[in-house]
């Protein structure tokens, strides 16, 4: 009898399940499909901006930037893509400070891990979503983030 | 309600008048012949496409839509790759079993497909037990599939084909219970006379219950008799690569291919004749008016429109369930499947004998 009852009840909890299965992949089959068709939907296309395309140094409208070349990020860095070039410089108080020259990244050795962003102390820099990185030459993917001309944020 | 015999009577009186009624009997036999593999080589076409689509759909894709408007040209490329690919001979293979196998398979289900009835006068095989016919061709197609699996001399086709003897040959048990249902239902094994006998109410609505039970039990023995869905077993990708049809290629590889298709369509067929009333219109009793209307709609557009449907819900079976292992493959059949279909035999006969139908 107990046997009996089991039967029956692994049946209609079988067919339970299996009608659970069959409405949500029915409502898959209604909902708006997600696949992006992607080069002709440049115009509209919507990336996360969690997504992380390539590392930037942010400026403002006076071309400044918040970097002040402490070089934190290219030890936190894996895989050496990150070098901070720098030149020390007397300030008017007389106190010797590092002023970013140029800093290089390599796209090409980059993971994305975001240890970079993590490490930094002053938030000069940051993932953006952009993802259209294709060139022909890899010498190309070694980008100098901090525009020409561009100088420290002075912070009070 | 447009009768195609009209049209096949006029051709037959027209023929005999023109040469020996032998000769023109065996012309017409050549044209259904060439009609039959025509059609069975367009609705193969329509079903992969739709394949394509309705499985992109139940997982959220888009699903072909490169080549030509909405990807309707992919058919006809993946039709020309086909034929043009190269058979490969295999070392240490059976030559002639191996080449055999594939037009066992196909031969069966073009057989099976010719007992559809696809519109009024427009049956090709119809004789009085039509039923058993069907079942008996349709089953022989495991022929095929067996020759294909040991002639390959290859583990997995053999692993595959002995899967899938054992699968077909379970589940043509439950998809007899069904039929013998229906059979007792309608009196007739007779595929025009059970479409007939649904002018007043499709089966499934004319026998209620042990009708419902039957479609059901048959949509899921069906599925697994065309080796599809959750019960795709004998071509396990992950364990058997392709199962029975491995060692296959180029357009040997295409008849198993269509024939897996043309077996979904001729259970879908099979299901919309017996349960969905085949090419009858939607007849409701008592409202002339909406009848009359009905009637308007020729019986092919019935036919398949009923058909697709019950391929769509085939469909809709294989892209949501997960495989079976074998061992639970076979238990659900005995065990469960078959429990059912025997149960909802005596249904069946205990409502035809108090006369508890519509």
């Amino acid at each position: 009898m107990n046997n009996f009852c089991k039967y029956f009840d692994s049946f209609f909890r079988g067919l339970k399940t299996l009608l659970v299965g069959l409405k949500t992949t029915i409502k898959v089959f209604f909902r708006k499909k997600i696949t992006e068709k992607y080069p002709e939907n440049r115009a509209t296309l919507k990336i996360s901006d969690r997504f992380r395309g390539t590392l930037t140094m942010p400026h403002d409208e006076n071309n400044q930037h918040n970097c002040v070349a402490c070089g934190l990020c290219q030890i936190a860095c894996p895989n050496g893509t990150i070098t901070v070039h720098f030149e020390t410089v007397e300030n008017e108080e007389g106190k010797k400070i590092k002023v970013l020259t140029n800093y290089e990244y390599d796209l090409g050795t980059c993971v994305f891990c975001q240890l970079c962003v993590n490490a930094c102390p002053h938030n000069a820099i940051t993932f953006e979503n952009s993802f259209e990185h294709a060139v022909f030459n890899r010498q190309k993917l070694v980008k100098k983030l901090n525009r020409d001309g561009s100088t420290v944020v002075n912070k009070k | 309600m447009f009768d195609f015999s009209v049209v096949s009577s006029w051709i037959h009186q027209f023929l005999t008048s023109v040469m020996p009624e032998g000769l023109a009997i065996f012309l017409e036999c050549l044209v259904v012949g060439v009609c039959i593999l025509a059609a069975y080589a367009v609705i193969a076409m329509i079903l992969i496409y739709m394949e394509r689509k309705i499985c992109a759909w139940f997982q959220c894709r888009i699903g072909p839509d490169r080549v030509g408007k909405f990807g309707l040209l992919q058919l006809f490329a993946d039709v020309i790759k086909m034929l043009i690919k190269e058979i490969v001979e295999l070392k240490n293979t059976d030559k002639f079993l191996h080449a055999l196998a594939p037009y066992i398979v196909i031969l069966s289900s073009i057989l099976a497909f010719a007992c559809l009835p696809i519109n009024k006068g427009m049956e090709i095989l119809d004789f009085n037990i039509g039923v058993v016919f069907l079942v008996a061709v349709s089953s022989l197609g495991v022929i095929g599939i067996l020759l294909a699996g040991w002639s390959s001399n290859s583990k997995y086709t053999m692993i595959g084909a002995m899967r899938s003897g054992a699968q077909i040959i379970s589940y043509e048990l439950s998809i007899g219970m069904c039929l013998l249902a229906v059979a007792i239902f309608t009196g007739t094994l007779q595929f025009s006379e059970i479409v007939a006998f649904q002018a007043d109410g499709w089966l499934i609505f004319k026998g209620h219950i042990p009708a419902v039970i039957a479609f059901i039990v048959y949509l899921i023995a069906g599925n697994a008799e065309t080796n599809r869905g959750p019960f795709d077993m004998p071509e396990a990708e992950s364990e058997l690569t392709a199962g029975y049809h491995t060692e296959y290629s180029g357009m040997h590889f295409g008849f198993f291919y269509l024939s897996e298709y043309l077996n979904m369509f001729i259970i879908a067929g099979v299901a919309a004749t017996i349960f969905l009333g085949g090419w009858m219109p939607l007849h409701i009793p008592g409202l002339e008016g909406f009848n009359a209307i009905m009637d308007y709609i020729p019986g092919f557009v019935w036919f398949f429109g009923k058909a697709f449907f019950v391929v769509f819900l085939l469909m809709w079976m294989r892209w949501t369930f997960v495989r079976l292992r074998i061992d639970q493959l076979l238990k659900f059949e005995w065990k469960i499947l078959l429990p059912i279909g025997l149960f909802n035999l005596v249904l069946m006969i205990l409502v035809v004998v108090f006369k508890l139908h519509f």
